[in-house]
């Protein structure tokens, strides 16, 4: 008679995910490689001459003209996208009205298309002799060329973000709830206010995250509508590129830098304000 | 950072005349050979190289025949192109805007310093020259530089800072305001204020000028290159334009060399030099003169003098020359800086 043996089965893997390390390794890799190491670089540009470059460039008064242009026409551009956006999403979820398929499909151009051909674009539409621009100029309404020219160029580049943040939180939304809500003697203004815009605020920030920071280092398409006058319509990346085009490195990096650091502490903002409203939200579940 | 250079410099030194003792003793036995060249250069001349690149072939398989040859063309903004160059873009030949592009280029070590005197008329196969573009009858009648400043005439010119091809419009009113009787540096910056006070878009490169100007309707004149402005008034609207040529304006020479530390690194030395002697042959410049360039062969100008009106010119060595200029009208807080500061 064979001796009894016994095999414990222990398991190998400590990770549910195959192959965790590996992936885990290759992971960091690439994020370093392609996100780390440039930012870093970008840190250490700026100091190669001593710190001069950089107090020069925190100093200057365009400077300063063109991040006011940059950031105030990237926050007007997300409010506009944002009531758009909603209504854009919203229409498509629940109302599937024809075409809408096709309409789906169109909101993700702006991520397609070239900057700079929705710059010309737009700069054509909206220009002195275009469709949109011609009608305008008789109302005395300049739109290309001046500050408003960059609003409607980030608010194209922007609304994309919104749209497709909010469309899969709007389509897992369970409807009984909003049916109980009705039931319940809620009129259509409260089921918006207190039941629909609640659960979309996480989602909606973060589109607004999104936007916000694209509108902010947005070059391509602006150029071309914003008339790019000092202290007026000349937003901060261009001023990145003429200081390349000095052959300036660490002028530029500067400017980058700044850059960069006030759209970090705007996304930092935000996310703060995604967690609170999504707490909140739990809060009042009564979890 | 000087030091290294120079010592480079002399390393190169040796190198070339080694390489050139190879080529020396390499070409008794003449063997047929495969070349790749790569021209970097600026915007505008997309079609013209495209026409150098297809007849350079022929010139070269006169005297090495069976050679096979194939010279591609890479174009964008003049100081972009000379920043890749500068990054390793793998050129043999860069033909740019502007002479600073290349100089930047030597200070970085990627060829000699006097690149400029290596070939005749300071290295510029073609010249060019800044003009007005006006509307059809020139409404506003615009005939010279003072008129550009007049009350409701809106003038349209790339910005300076990010455009090469604009250093030349911007230099070309400093030059003229310069030479006016009591000009000095003073006058001529009060000039130039006025004139970008009269400028309602500052677009980043001489295409999107052209186009603000011609598709959009913006403006009264658009501050051009003669090339652009030939072609947007044969080609795109005879009947839309009018060109007016100011009878004092700046010569424009967008200058060519070869890329040294390239064209040794390729083996490309014989066949780079060639392609810029050809810009210079006969045949080159009547290629140049067909894309409206300024030919410098007199043969070939008085064929073609009906084509470019006569008009006197300054050049840039004149007004102190690009490393001069660049520093004080175009560099971080420069001159064009103070016109827009408040």
């Amino acid at each position: 008679m064979k001796p009894l043996t016994v095999t414990v089965l222990r398991p190998t893997r400590r990770h549910t995910l195959p192959g965790f390390s590996l992936s885990l390794g290759l992971t960091l890799l690439w994020t370093g490689l392609i996100v780390v190491l440039p930012l870093t670089a970008l840190l250490f540009r700026p100091w190669h001459n001593g710190a001069g470059t950089m107090i020069h460039a925190l100093y200057d008064a365009r400077m300063h003209a063109a991040l006011r242009v940059s950031f105030t026409c990237a926050l007007l551009a997300v409010l506009i996208d944002l009531p758009i956006g909603l209504l854009l999403a919203w229409t498509l979820v629940r109302y599937r009205p024809p075409g809408h398929r096709v309409v789906d499909a169109m909101i993700d151009l702006p991520f397609a298309i070239p900057t700079a051909v929705t710059g010309i674009a737009l700069a054509t539409l909206y220009g002195p002799n275009g469709w949109i621009g011609s009608i305008s100029s008789q109302w005395g309404l300049k739109l290309a060329f001046s500050p408003a020219g960059i609003v409607i160029a980030l608010t194209f580049i922007g609304l994309p973000f919104i749209v497709r943040s909010i469309e899969p939180v709007l389509r897992s939304f369970p409807k009984d709830v909003e049916e109980a809500a009705f039931l319940l003697g809620a009129s259509g203004w409260q089921r918006f206010r207190l039941i629909l815009l609640p659960t979309l605020a996480p989602a909606l920030l973060s589109g607004v995250g999104l936007a916000f920071a694209r509108g902010v280092g947005e070059y391509g398409s602006v150029i071309f509508i914003a008339g790019n006058q000092p202290f007026h319509s000349e937003v901060a990346p261009l001023l990145i590129v003429m200081r390349l085009q000095e052959f300036n490195y660490d002028g530029a990096t500067s400017i980058a830098l700044i850059l960069l650091v006030i759209a970090l502490l705007c996304l930092v903002a935000v996310s703060r304000l995604r967690r609170s409203v999504s707490s909140g939200l739990v809060r009042e579940d009564g979890a | 950072m000087k030091n290294v250079s120079s010592r480079r410099y002399v390393l190169k030194g040796t190198l070339v005349l080694g390489a050139a003792l190879i080529a020396g003793s390499g070409l008794s036995s003449a063997r047929a050979a495969d070349y790749r060249l790569l021209n970097v250069s600026y915007d505008p001349t997309r079609e013209l190289y495209g026409d150098i690149n297809r007849a350079f072939p022929a010139f070269w398989s006169k005297t090495h025949a069976g050679d096979s040859i194939v010279v591609t063309s890479s174009h964008g903004g003049s100081g972009a192109q000379a920043r890749s160059v500068l990054e390793g873009a793998p050129a043999d030949i860069v033909t740019l805007g502007l002479a600073y592009d290349i100089d930047i280029l030597a200070q970085n070590g990627l060829l000699a310093a006097n690149w400029q005197t290596r070939l005749p008329h300071n290295s510029t196969p073609y010249t060019s020259t800044i003009v007005f573009l006006v509307r059809k009858g020139n409404p506003k009648s615009i005939h010279d530089w003072p008129d550009l400043i007049r009350d409701g005439v809106q003038v349209v010119t790339p910005n300076p800072k990010t455009s090469g091809g604009a250093r030349w419009n911007y230099l070309a009113a400093w030059g003229w305001a310069l030479r006016q009787p009591g000009g000095s540096e003073q006058s001529a910056t009060a000039y130039l204020k006025a004139l970008f006070a009269h400028v309602p878009v500052l677009d980043t490169g001489a295409r999107g000028a052209t186009n603000s100007f011609v598709q959009r309707g913006l403006g009264d004149v658009l501050i051009a290159w003669e090339d652009e402005a030939l072609l947007a008034s044969r080609d795109l609207g005879p009947d839309k334009f009018d060109i007016v040529v100011p009878p004092l304006t700046i010569l424009a020479e967008p200058p060519v060399a070869t890329v040294d530390r390239n064209i040794q690194e390729h083996g490309t030395e014989a066949i780079s030099r060639a392609y810029l002697e050809f810009l210079f042959s006969p045949e080159g410049q009547r290629i140049g003169a067909k894309h409206y360039f300024r030919p410098v062969d007199p043969t070939i100008q008085a064929e073609t003098a009906s084509v470019f009106p006569k008009t006197t010119t300054f050049d840039v060595a004149s007004l102190g020359g690009w490393t001069r200029l660049q520093k004080a009208h175009f560099s971080d807080g420069g001159i064009f800086d103070q016109i827009y500061s408040h």
